[in-house]
């Protein structure tokens, strides 16, 4: 009860905020517009995002920038709407804050061509990654094959040579299953898509266990991976999972309960990477919200201070040095090293993590550094 | 190795059958006795799942908890009947919908508001967690076939009550004629509460038992009241036989035709185009499946002619 107290408590400082932003004078600061999926299914992740944003905004002390929160209700033509009203009565300068890979679609590329940046805390799918790369375009969170990659090369170390791979049946799927192709070296006892939001999982897991398979890979961001790992842990397979961080994060980790325990993941961020930075986020966080920080709280908070750092160097009136200052990413990440790749898209190490118990919280810890320096493979594509 | 496989698919098709049968007996339930929409049985449907979970977490016991989405789905059922619902037996379809959509909106974020945005933790419990093996040598989970169980109890508890009983003479007589059975004294108003909360507590049931095995998150409820209005179209409108027979039939058509396309397809298609035409239409299947049906018998399997 006092966790969901302070929760509201830490909801309604971030509503008042918004509101206190949209009112004060838009003289040589910076509009924001933070389009973000913060109902229904899937609602988790962009309350993590629009937090961890807020702190980052909050932290740096500028009163200067101003926040408009929309909530895209996880559909693509709502976030469409939403985006044109930003852009042409609220008139932001920077939009942000979409988690899903088809809304992105159906946003980055009119607004970026309208001039405006955007800067994505969470999807990165390869079509905005190499041909249709923007200027104005910058990921701050990885490309969607990434921390499929690292899975990938996780598998071919741990000795695994017939992998049965899983992902729902949208571009971030298809992204997953091709990055972890990429990188893993046995062969494949099957291969499937499945419904996006697909909650049953019976048919896939019998699949699975008829396949004769070594190990299993899936990506099923939120709830879809809840119900895969509670059926999947009760069906009796016992072939190994592993998967992105995506399935594993603090969000929903207490949901899946004792079914993660052990599970390998891949992530760029972790609660426990060491540097100064990571530690003060990590404890602000809990001190704001109540609750542990994820990894899409993580990519809020870098996107904030990415923007931050842009804003003390250059004003967004000037869209060249703006940008310039942007593709510098002068700021300390959580994630320690950070750097943007020609395409915009970060360059940066992705962690093998493992779920464990601390206390009676289920988190994640690193094992070890599964990629270092990784960029991705559709840079070269990109002619910007 | 393949016939195990076919045969685990079926048990997977018939367990979603059932689910979707606990689901959609309440909304034609509702339907055949008021002519309602109903589309806030969905919401009732999480309402289970978090009270289940709710109470689970609180007591340790799952069991209390399953008792708790009964009574908590049950009585927001009554609630909504008396307080909103009451209100729309005389209005037409549009209205009915519009309002009950506003209702969705309410208890999604009524819930989101008391339990937070982040996923529920509900587990199997043990006694009933792992697998069994059936005879031919299949491994099932066993919560999946109490899940099956469940449901058959349920379905025939309802044949009873509506072939047998004095309030099952009732639904069978308001479902021919509403008018009448007022004039002939019966206290429609408390018939109608009762039908819609024993429809509620349905699918709260249905809540909790799949929670259990799924995320229990805001939401949950719209994916399946989709499906349960595809079958109750399938079975007939105002059919509880036919929504029995159209769940089972979408359970099986969905779950078999998921694992089966894209092997169909992999004959003559190589193995990641087989593998997207195949799952694109697999989840088609029961829409396809529907308009068939629709076509041959415009009423639905067991539906009056329309």
């Amino acid at each position: 009860m006092k966790m969901t107290t302070r929760r509201m408590a830490a909801g309604l400082a971030g509503l008042a905020m918004a509101a206190l932003a949209g009112t004060a004078p838009h003289a040589d600061g910076l509009k924001v517009g933070m389009i973000t999926t913060l109902s229904g299914g899937g609602s988790g992740l962009g309350i993590d995002v629009r937090d961890g944003f807020m702190l980052g905004v909050g932290q740096s002390g500028r009163d200067d920038i101003t926040v408009v929160v929309e909530d895209d209700q996880r559909k693509p033509d709502i976030a469409v709407q939403i985006a044109d009203k930003m852009v042409q009565s609220d008139k932001v300068d920077v939009l942000t804050g979409i988690i899903w890979s088809n809304l992105a679609m159906a946003v980055v590329p009119s607004v970026v061509n309208q001039g405006k940046f955007y800067l994505s805390p969470n999807a990165g799918p390869s079509a905005l990654a190499g041909k249709g790369c923007h200027e104005n375009y910058f990921n701050v969170a990885w490309q969607n094959d990434n921390l499929h990659e690292a899975a990938g090369e996780y598998a071919n170390h741990a000795g695994f040579g017939n992998s049965f791979i899983l992902a729902p049946n949208y571009p971030a799927g298809h992204d997953a299953l091709t990055g972890y192709k990429r990188f893993f070296e046995g062969s494949l006892a099957g291969e499937i898509y499945t419904k996006l939001g697909q909650t049953d999982y019976a048919a896939e897991i019998a699949q699975i266990r008829a396949s004769g398979a070594d190990s299993v890979f899936f990506f099923l961001p939120g709830g879809m991976g809840i119900s895969f790992m509670k059926q999947y842990s009760g069906s009796g397979v016992a072939i190994p999972v592993l998967g992105p961080a995506f399935s594993f994060d603090q969000g929903i980790l207490a949901a899946v309960g004792d079914a993660a325990l052990g599970v390998v993941n891949t992530s760029q961020w972790s609660k426990d990477i060491d540097n100064p930075a990571n530690k003060a986020f990590v404890e602000s966080f809990l001190d704001a919200y109540g609750r542990l920080p994820s990894l899409y709280a993580s990519q809020g908070f870098d996107t904030a201070n990415l923007l931050v750092s842009a804003l003390a160097k250059a004003d967004v009136s000037d869209a060249g040095a703006f940008r310039a200052a942007l593709r510098e990413a002068d700021f300390a990440s959580v994630r320690g090293h950070f750097r943007f790749g020609p395409n915009h898209h970060p360059i940066q190490d992705i962690y093998v993590r493992e779920v464990v118990r601390e206390g009676d919280v289920l988190t994640n810890r690193i094992i070890s550094v599964g990629l270092e320096d990784h960029s991705d493979a559709y840079a070269d594509s990109c002619s910007m | 190795m393949q016939a195990t496989l076919i045969a685990e698919q079926i048990l997977n098709g018939i367990q979603f059958g059932v689910m979707l049968f606990l689901m959609s007996a309440g909304l034609t339930l509702v339907f055949g006795v008021m002519g309602l929409i109903n589309l806030a049985h969905g919401s009732l449907y999480m309402i289970g799942a978090f009270a289940c979970a709710a109470v689970a977490t609180a007591t340790g016991s799952f069991w209390l908890g399953l008792a708790a989405s009964l009574a908590a789905a049950a009585a927001a059922g009554a609630v909504v009947e008396i307080a909103v619902i009451r209100r729309l037996y005389g209005r037409d379809h549009l209205d009915q919908v519009l309002a009950t959509f506003a209702l969705i909106l309410v208890f999604s974020e009524g819930v989101r508001w008391l339990f937070g945005a982040f996923p529920l933790y509900l587990d199997v419990p043990a006694s009933l967690s792992g697998a069994v093996t059936l005879p031919g040598g299949i491994r099932y989970p066993l919560y999946r076939l109490v899940i099956i169980a469940v449901g058959i109890v349920i379905a025939a508890g309802l044949f009873l009550l509506i072939s047998r009983t004095r309030l099952g003479m009732q639904i069978r007589a308001g479902e021919s004629d509403r008018e009448m059975i007022a004039a002939l004294g019966v206290d429609i108003g408390r018939l109608y509460t009762s039908v819609f909360a024993l429809g509620a507590a349905m699918a709260g049931l249905a809540g909790a038992l799949v929670g259990t095995i799924q995320s229990v998150e805001v939401g949950m409820g719209e994916p399946v009241l989709i499906l349960a209005f595809v079958v109750i179209v399938i079975g007939g409108i105002g059919s509880i036989r036919g929504a029995l027979l159209g769940a089972v039939l979408v359970g099986v058509t969905d779950t078999v035709g998921r694992f089966l396309l894209p092997v169909a397809f992999g004959v003559f298609l190589d193995p990641s185009s087989a593998n997207a035409v195949g799952s694109a239409l697999a989840s088609m299947l029961i829409y396809i499946l529907m308009a068939l049906v629709l076509f041959f018998r415009p009423g639905g399997l067991f539906g009056k002619a329309a």
